[in-house]
């Protein structure tokens, strides 16, 4: 009987793609994503990682250009500076934004639409110009929270951005601009927990944080799981923070304090695009392995059982 | 292992494994050409110019900064005959590095470059004058007069001549003088110093006689320039093409090291910089003293500090008291290029040349002209202003014939290593003398990591 039945669903399932104009206005639909992801990506990346495996010359030099950038002085302490950054903003984005979401969906519903659109706002504006507005913040003397900074005994621009804080200042930026839009995506994630199951939790005694830890927070497992590996996609490409503020602050931040920046001025300033392509590939590989393993732990693309 | 893993996850992750171990194995093995850039890449100096097929009358592009901007369109209505397409951009001010960013990207295109670019960092002469095909055509070879390049000030072509060939003209000097407020010193009854001594005496005593106020600053980007240039510091001397080299511990910059740290700890020379808000809106009335370049005078004072009219005055560069001659350094001034690539060199070499040796120009122009007949107008046009105290033209004269040519302009900015570098660890309390073995080995590995040999 379940054999007939599975054979029959198949059975309509290929034929709805084959006679059904439905399922062919799904390609449709995919096809110019696709053609944007192969012109924009696949093919960026494919032309990056041949660059990555050949000098000026066209000539295949194998991993000479990983090894030559893996020696490169600035090396270490770019991928150091980026570990850094990663374990701080990484570890205070899934701890913050599963807590401020568990709290807007919890005790706090009623103002939760408000406060959603409120931490949603600094994302709204462009990368760019949340930085610029940091800038602005980070300067003792020109910024409203001035009396804070100056608190914490540092006086100046300089003495803010001091080599030991940017790790920390960093993560802030990044907290401000991109937090707000994962608090609205894991708020839709809770919501779609049934509210039966939380019901049958607090009959059965369960108390705020044991349905969090015990229920909530595992049925969201997936969509955290997602946000781990984007976070750290975008992490490790952290470019335009350092720049700007160095900028800002004339030239204090390392011009290669990131290994994206670092790849800029093998490009830019070197002119060598092999040994720039070397290190994007760096990069990608972190991303890739990172995402590999948040996938399979976390079985992110295992489909649910019917 | 862990079981929550489906087994056959586990397999295809070490089938993945396996296939890019391998995969790295051949390539490995598959290498048959050098990484190394400076085997593969292009010769440290380049073949002889030969200019693409000309086309005349054809449009020129021409990329400049703001400032200049309405100088090309003053050309442009001088000469309605020439088409010109004048784009806007950063003009490299401030560490940016557009212009070489750019060009790599057209050198890579094959199209693209602008036929005349303009240049706010005066280190940008030396990548434009190297590689396979340098961005910049040598203007000394029949596309301008020796007549007008003779013209220029003293040593003001230096950071555009490699291996004896001019590959740009200079818009303006950013020689260095020591500037003083005159109001506040015969308020207090001071004289202005003439050597590096008496002014590091008079820091001393302002220190403790008018506690807050300062001589100088040791936390700008251009700190280098100003002072241990000026010092004749060996930070950055070519030796030859792509030869550079670095002594921080010699006796000239530990001198000036010293004296710096001592009015540090005093409080008369300020870790910050005189461009930060901070510094603008606290310390900026305070300032009786500051060695820096001339274009401190309108830009610093004037707009940026707004210090009353008649209270600024420029003296002459500090020297020591062992030196036989003062030196200044340079702080800046623009370069002009014409590009290599241009299809009408000669409408492209005209404008750049209008753009540095004319009157109608120069004289109106923001700082100190290269070319010194501009610069004669541009001093009159200073004095009719009225805002300095005492007439700057001797001072600024004098102080662009006595650029230290020891400092060369290199492919790495020594602004920028500077700030990264020595600013970070004054902040954090460390004496300067202390930061110069660091500062040496931050010089060293960049210089190395561009295919410079240091010495």
């Amino acid at each position: 009987m379940t054999t007939h039945l599975a054979t029959e669903q198949n059975g309509r399932r290929g034929g709805r793609s084959a006679r059904n104009p439905v399922g062919r206005a799904g390609y449709v639909f995919v096809s110019g994503y696709v053609l944007f992801l192969l012109a924009f990506g696949v093919l960026p990346t494919c032309y990056a990682v041949w660059l990555a495996l050949s000098n000026s010359r066209n000539q295949l030099v194998g991993i000479g250009n990983f090894t030559r950038t893996f020696t490169d002085y600035r090396f270490g302490p770019a991928f150091l500076h980026i570990g850094l950054y990663l374990v701080i903003w990484l570890a205070s984005l899934m701890i913050l934004v599963v807590l401020l979401s568990l709290m807007l969906h919890g005790r706090m519903r009623r103002a939760s639409t408000t406060l959603r659109f409120l931490f949603y706002l600094p994302g709204a504006l462009a990368g760019v110009a949340s930085v610029l507005l940091f800038l602005i913040l980070l300067d003792p003397a020109a910024s409203p929270v001035g009396w804070l900074l100056k608190g914490f005994g540092w006086n100046t621009l300089a003495q803010v951005n001091a080599p030991g804080h940017l790790p920390v200042l960093f993560t802030v930026i990044a907290f401000w601009t991109g937090a707000g839009g994962w608090i609205v995506v894991m708020y839709g994630a809770l919501n779609s927990i049934p509210d039966e199951i939380l019901e049958a939790a607090r009959i059965d005694g369960a108390s705020t944080l044991q349905i969090a830890l015990r229920i909530q927070i595992p049925m969201i497992t997936k969509w955290i799981a997602y946000m781990l590996i984007l976070a750290f996609a975008a992490g490790t490409q952290l470019f335009v923070e350092p720049q700007l503020v160095s900028l800002a602050s004339w030239g204090m931040i390392p011009d290669s304090w990131s290994p994206n920046q670092l790849s800029y001025q093998y490009a830019f300033q070197a002119g060598d695009f092999n040994g720039a392509a070397a290190l994007s590939v760096d990069l990608l590989i972190l991303g890739l392995a990172c995402a590999a393993l948040v996938v399979f732990r976390t079985g992110l693309f295992d489909r649910d059982e019917r | 292992m862990n079981s929550d893993v489906p087994v056959t996850s586990r397999r295809q992750v070490r089938r993945v494994a396996g296939t890019a171990l391998g995969a790295v194995s051949l390539l490995a093995l598959a290498a048959c050409g050098s990484a190394d850039p400076a085997a593969a890449g292009a010769p440290s100096s380049p073949a002889t110019f030969k200019p693409v097929k000309q086309e005349e009358g054809s449009q020129i592009t021409v990329w400049a900064d703001a400032a200049r901007v309405p100088g090309v369109q003053a050309y442009q209505k001088a000469h309605p005959d020439v088409k010109i397409k004048i784009v806007t951009y950063s003009g490299d001010a401030n560490g940016a590095n557009d212009l070489q960013t750019k060009v790599q990207l057209f050198d890579r295109a094959g199209s693209g470059w602008p036929d005349v670019a303009f240049s706010a960092n005066v280190n940008d002469g030396s990548w434009t004058a190297q590689g396979k095909t340098p961005f910049a055509a040598p203007v000394d070879k029949g596309l301008i007069p020796q007549s007008t390049l003779s013209g220029f000030a003293n040593g003001a072509l230096n950071p555009c001549k490699f291996n004896g060939t001019t590959y740009c003209l200079r818009n303006d000097l950013a020689q260095n003088v020591l500037w003083y407020n005159k109001k506040l010193l015969d308020k207090f009854g001071y004289s202005v110093p003439t050597t590096w001594e008496e002014y590091e005496a008079l820091g001393n005593r302002v220190a403790k006689e008018h506690p807050g106020y300062l001589v100088g600053t040791a936390g700008d980007a251009w700190s280098p320039e100003v002072y241990f240039w000026a010092s004749q510091c060996p930070a950055s001397a070519t030796t030859g093409a792509k030869k550079v080299t670095v002594n921080l511990q010699d006796a000239k910059c530990t001198r000036m090291a010293k004296l710096l740290d001592s009015l540090i700890a005093k409080g008369s020379v300020s870790k910050d910089t005189v461009f930060s808000a901070g510094f603008i809106k606290n310390q900026a009335s305070k300032v009786l003293m500051l060695p820096g370049p001339s274009w401190y005078g309108q830009v610093l004072f004037n707009s940026t500090f707004k210090i009353p009219k008649g209270q600024i005055a420029a003296a002459s560069p500090l020297k020591f008291e062992g030196d036989a001659k003062n030196y200044t350094g340079n702080v800046g001034g623009g370069l002009w290029f014409v590009s290599s690539h241009s299809k009408n060199l000669k409408a492209a070499s005209d404008l750049v040349t209008w753009m540095t040796t004319s009157n109608a120009y120069q004289a109106t122009a923001g700082t100190y002209p290269a070319y010194k007949q501009a610069a004669v107008a541009w001093l009159a046009g200073q004095k009719e202003t009225g805002y300095f105290a005492e007439d700057v033209a001797p001072v600024f004269q004098q102080a662009a014939e006595l650029i230290w040519p020891g400092w060369s302009a290199t492919q790495y900015s020594q602004e920028a290593i500077y700030s990264s570098t020595v600013v970070p660890a004054l902040n954090s309390g460390k004496p300067l003398i202390d930061t110069l073995g660091t500062w040496q080995t931050a010089i060293t590995d960049k210089a190395k990591s561009l295919g410079y040999t240091v010495n």
